[in-house]
């Protein structure tokens, strides 16, 4: 890996910052510092954006709902223009569809004012009331009984997974060190300043990621590395990791939320993210077009006490398809494709959990809830600022970050096996392997060679969209289990 | 056709998509009757369908006269229509419908569009996974349907596990644990929803004499268990809503099947809403001229030989079409089944000559299984016809033959299925 065999000055530490978690908010934090001169570790117990960040509502938020006034609404507002911008320039798929926020008696009907309020003091002025008619012109499948809908134009679908890859391939690629598989135990501070951070591999499933990591030989069970600066976005885990720096202040419960995802032929009935009145706890269970041309409809809100538990249940299966029936009974009539569960980090406090200590050289991104997809390069470049307050040298490096284009997953843009010039020029990009979602056998061998491949099957779905698609490997996963087992690393 | 590229566009008499054992079965017998150029378009690296994956003997009793293993079927039907001068076209995925009715083709060879004068959707059908079962619980690695564990053992030659739950009851359950054992996997349960086994009484008495698995009736599979591999799953008894747990590390979701209807659904034809499928008559023919469908994407799903079967009937209905000898029908009268009935394939009617269906009958299905029951035709208020059968069951198929829909007027409204007398099996 090119990070990897840069020669990197002798200093009393290994690093001059260990960023823990390398989801959304880790990796976007990881490339923002990757601008300057220093020695940088992004370091994950598994994949790059595997956590909290792979399973949520894939929209890019304009914070109109935020709470007014806190790091939350004023990060989600600027990390909407950021991600936007660095989209376009990377090649994140990103739709703007709008979203319409129904309301289905008075009582709702009746909050509009109050969300209208709520979304100027957060500085939203482009709200607008859409009675009826014309909502159900805009959304014919919508339901009987909306009574009509507040639209919010600058409410986007995006693409849940390349961000984190995108930001956490441009920091690697300037020289920080993705350590992947490697689960972060303790933290201590040295004698003289900075961090002592011990690691263990967390399980055989991460071991996969360590090994492809490091290219070849196996990862040691136990390790530790010493860093100057630690930076805490852990996610699910910010809170244990908080404890280990000896701080306390949030407790993270994870607030589980399933989703369920409908085939790619409902993607027709559905023009524009459709979103209830929300409740104190939740946004509530919406429906909204995916860019890969599907249909989601979520998600749950229970909080639960275990942060491994993915798991989903019939009970929480039951209430979507009572909400969707309501919302859209047409969609209920299409096939499943897939079903999620997700954690978000939720912390008893209403607002994500932001610090820097520059005398602990300590600092701290936790709580990040649902709203952190949209927020991460906003929290990334306030915690430049705030490290290069707090004394971290900040001296930029000569070239910028290396420019990169993503894969293209979604629909509203070329995709490989329907671009005749691609495969003109590369036959294997005309060679489709996953017959559902049209992932070509040159897609695989691209996830395989590029700066961070995957290491497990999951990594590959993520990267590529294999195996993701209505048969859920019936026809192809045999052979995409093949080609992952055997990659085409080497050109 | 593209302008910008006139090289990429081709032309054929007739297109066949999918090179299984209706769209090779088809395309031979189009050779056969007709000088037509056929070309038969299929995504996987060789020709031959699900047979190809599917190493039990059986393939070939109907249509071939012969019991073959599902490779060796496949192989003989890709030789027949090769040998008959159908050029097929391995590799090549159709992706959609162009403007001017081309279909759009992905291969190797480059982005392409074939423009046909019949098109035929030979696609096929797949299981349902489990996520579209939306059964709850983690997403643990060793959840497959029967389809992957066919390919992972016989053309990838791995090990499935050890210890494997079988979803289903069906003929293609009892293959599953004939390709668990190959793939040294024990099955320790066979679980289905509904009161008994939907397969041969042989089958059923094979599985238990020579792989011990307990056929557990009436019972659901409710959540999935484990992380990253499956530890175990909860089994839920329906009639007392008592729940269990069984450890295994393999989790095989057989059956449930549904057509692999895309390309339909982007050629503008309504679905079926209890087959999933297209809706055509007795012809093979959709409600878009020219576009027919053939085999398990019409019924989903029957045995290889059937769907063979049906591939040699729409032959002779595209070679009248080519010939301009039969008009397409400008109206139809759709089959709808009512309760406890579930399915019946062909479910259109229309006038004149090859509208009758393959092999001269009606596949008929129903939800649960009933016993010497009365079906009756009725459209518009009027009693069609009657069949006694001695079973209609599900995941089997019973036949009605053509003659109840003899009086119907495809002009006329819906022609409902029913049952007006049964003895239900409990």
């Amino acid at each position: 890996m090119a990070g990897r065999e840069r020669a990197m000055p002798a200093r009393e530490t290994d690093y001059d910052v260990a960023v823990i978690g390398a989801g959304d908010v880790g990796a976007a934090v990881a490339r923002e510092l990757a601008r300057f001169e220093l020695r940088i570790a992004l370091i994950d117990r598994g994949d790059v954006g595997a956590g909290t960040s792979k399973a949520n509502t894939a929209l890019l938020h304009t914070g109109f709902d935020s709470k007014p006034g806190t790091h939350e609404a004023r990060l989600v507002a600027r990390g909407h223009a950021l991600l936007q911008a660095y989209a376009a320039e990377v090649g994140i798929p990103i739709e703007r569809t709008g979203a319409l926020l129904v309301a289905w008696d008075e009582t709702q009907l009746a909050r509009f004012d109050a969300i209208e309020d709520n979304a100027r003091a957060c500085g939203h002025h482009g709200l607008r009331r859409v009675d009826a008619e014309e909502l159900h012109r805009r959304e014919p499948r919508l339901g009987p009984g909306a009574r009509g809908a507040l639209e919010v134009a600058d409410e986007y679908i995006i693409c849940p997974f390349t961000p984190p890859l995108a930001y956490a391939t441009q920091a690697v690629l300037a020289g920080a060190h993705l350590r992947r598989g490697e689960a972060v135990t303790g933290l201590q501070p040295l004698p003289g300043g900075g961090w002592r951070v011990s690691t263990a591999r967390a399980n055989a499933a991460r071991a996969n990621a360590a090994r492809a990591n490091a290219g070849a030989g196996a990862a040691p069970d136990a390790g530790e590395l010493t860093a100057t600066w630690v930076i805490n976005a852990a996610g699910l885990r910010s809170d244990e990791v908080h404890r280990m720096a000896g701080r306390d202040g949030f407790t993270v419960t994870p607030r589980r939320g399933e989703l369920i995802v409908f085939d790619k032929l409902s993607r027709p009935l559905v023009n524009h993210i459709i979103l209830p009145v929300p409740t104190a706890k939740t946004k509530g269970v919406l429906i909204a077009p995916t860019v890969f041309g599907n249909v989601m409809l979520g998600p749950t809100a229970d909080d639960i006490d275990d942060k491994t538990s993915t798991s989903s249940t019939a009970d929480g299966l039951a209430r979507l398809r009572a909400a969707g029936r309501r919302l859209m009974p047409a969609l209920l009539e299409h096939d499943v494709t897939a079903v999620y569960a997700g954690l978000r980090a939720a912390t008893e406090h209403a607002d994500y959990s932001l610090e820097v200590d520059g005398d602990a050289r300590y600092a701290c991104a936790g709580g990040v809830r649902s709203t952190g997809l949209t927020a991460s390069m906003a929290i990334a470049e306030w915690m430049r600022d705030q490290l290069g307050d707090a004394g971290l040298e900040l001296t930029e490096r000569p070239v910028g970050l290396p420019a990169i284009t993503m894969p293209n997953l979604g629909e509203a843009f070329p995709r490989p096996y329907g671009d005749a010039e691609r495969i003109a020029a590369d036959p294997a990009y005309g060679e489709i392997v996953c017959f559902c979602e049209r992932v070509t056998r040159g897609e695989i061998r691209d996830a395989a060679r590029s700066p961070i491949a995957p290491s497990d099957l999951d990594g590959l779905r993520r990267r590529t969209r294999a195996l993701m698609g209505r048969c859920q490997g019936f026809f192809c996963g045999a052979h995409v289990a093949e080609l992952m087992a055997a990659p085409e690393r080497t050109p | 056709m593209t302008a910008e590229h006139p090289e990429q566009a081709e032309t054929a008499d007739v297109a066949i998509v999918g090179a299984g054992p209706a769209g090779l079965t088809a395309a031979a017998c189009l050779r056969r009757l007709t000088g037509a150029r056929v070309v038969v378009i299929d995504r996987e690296a060789e020709p031959g369908g699900i047979p190809r994956h599917a190493h039990h003997q059986g393939f070939g009793l109907r249509d071939l006269r012969a019991s073959l293993t599902g490779p060796e079927y496949a192989k003989r039907l890709a030789d027949r229509a090769d040998r008959a001068g159908a050029v097929i076209r391995s590799r090549a995925q159709a992706t959609g419908w162009s403007p001017d009715g081309a279909l759009e083709l992905t291969s190797p060879a480059g982005r392409t569009e074939l423009l046909a004068r019949a098109v035929v959707l030979a696609t096929g059908c797949r299981e349902r996974p489990r996520s579209a079962r939306l059964v709850a619980g983690s997403r643990p690695d060793g959840v497959m349907t029967t389809g992957t564990l066919q390919q992972l053992v016989y053309l990838a030659k791995r090990s499935p596990g050890r210890r494997a739950v079988v979803v289903g009851a069906e003929h293609v359950s009892f293959s599953a644990l004939a390709t668990l054992e190959h793939g040294g996997a024990r099955a320790v349960a066979m679980v289905t929803e509904l009161p008994r086994h939907q397969s041969f009484a042989l089958f059923r008495l094979g599985a238990s004499l020579r792989y011990r698995t307990p056929l557990l009736t009436g019972t659901a599979i409710t959540a999935i268990h484990g992380r990253p591999r499956v530890q175990a799953v909860e089994l839920t008894e329906l009639a007392t809503g008592a729940t269990r747990t069984l450890e295994c590390d393999t989790v095989v979701f057989t059956a449930g099947w549904v057509p692999d209807h895309e390309l339909a659904v982007l050629g503008g034809l309504t679905l079926d809403p209890a087959t999933r499928g297209p809706r055509v008559d007795g012809g093979l023919r959709t409600a878009r001229s020219g576009l027919f469908a053939a085999g398990n994407v019409v019924h989903p799903a029957e045995t290889a030989d059937v769907a063979a079967l049906a591939g040699r009937h729409v032959a002779a209905t595209v070679q009248a079409a080519l010939e301009d000898r039969a008009p397409w029908p400008a109206a139809a009268a759709p089959l709808i089944c009512e309760a406890p009935l579930h399915w019946v394939a062909p479910s259109a009617v229309s006038p004149g000559p090859l509208a009758g269906p393959p092999r001269g009958r009606y596949l008929l299905r129903a939800h649960r299984e009933l016993i010497d029951a009365g079906v009756e035709m009725v459209q518009d208020g009027r009693a069609l016809g009657r069949h006694r059968a001695v079973r209609v069951t599900a995941g089997r198929s019973t036949a009605l033959p053509a003659a109840v829909t003899a009086r119907a007027d495809p002009d006329g409204g819906a022609i409902s299925v029913r049952v007006v007398s049964a003895r239900c099996r409990r």
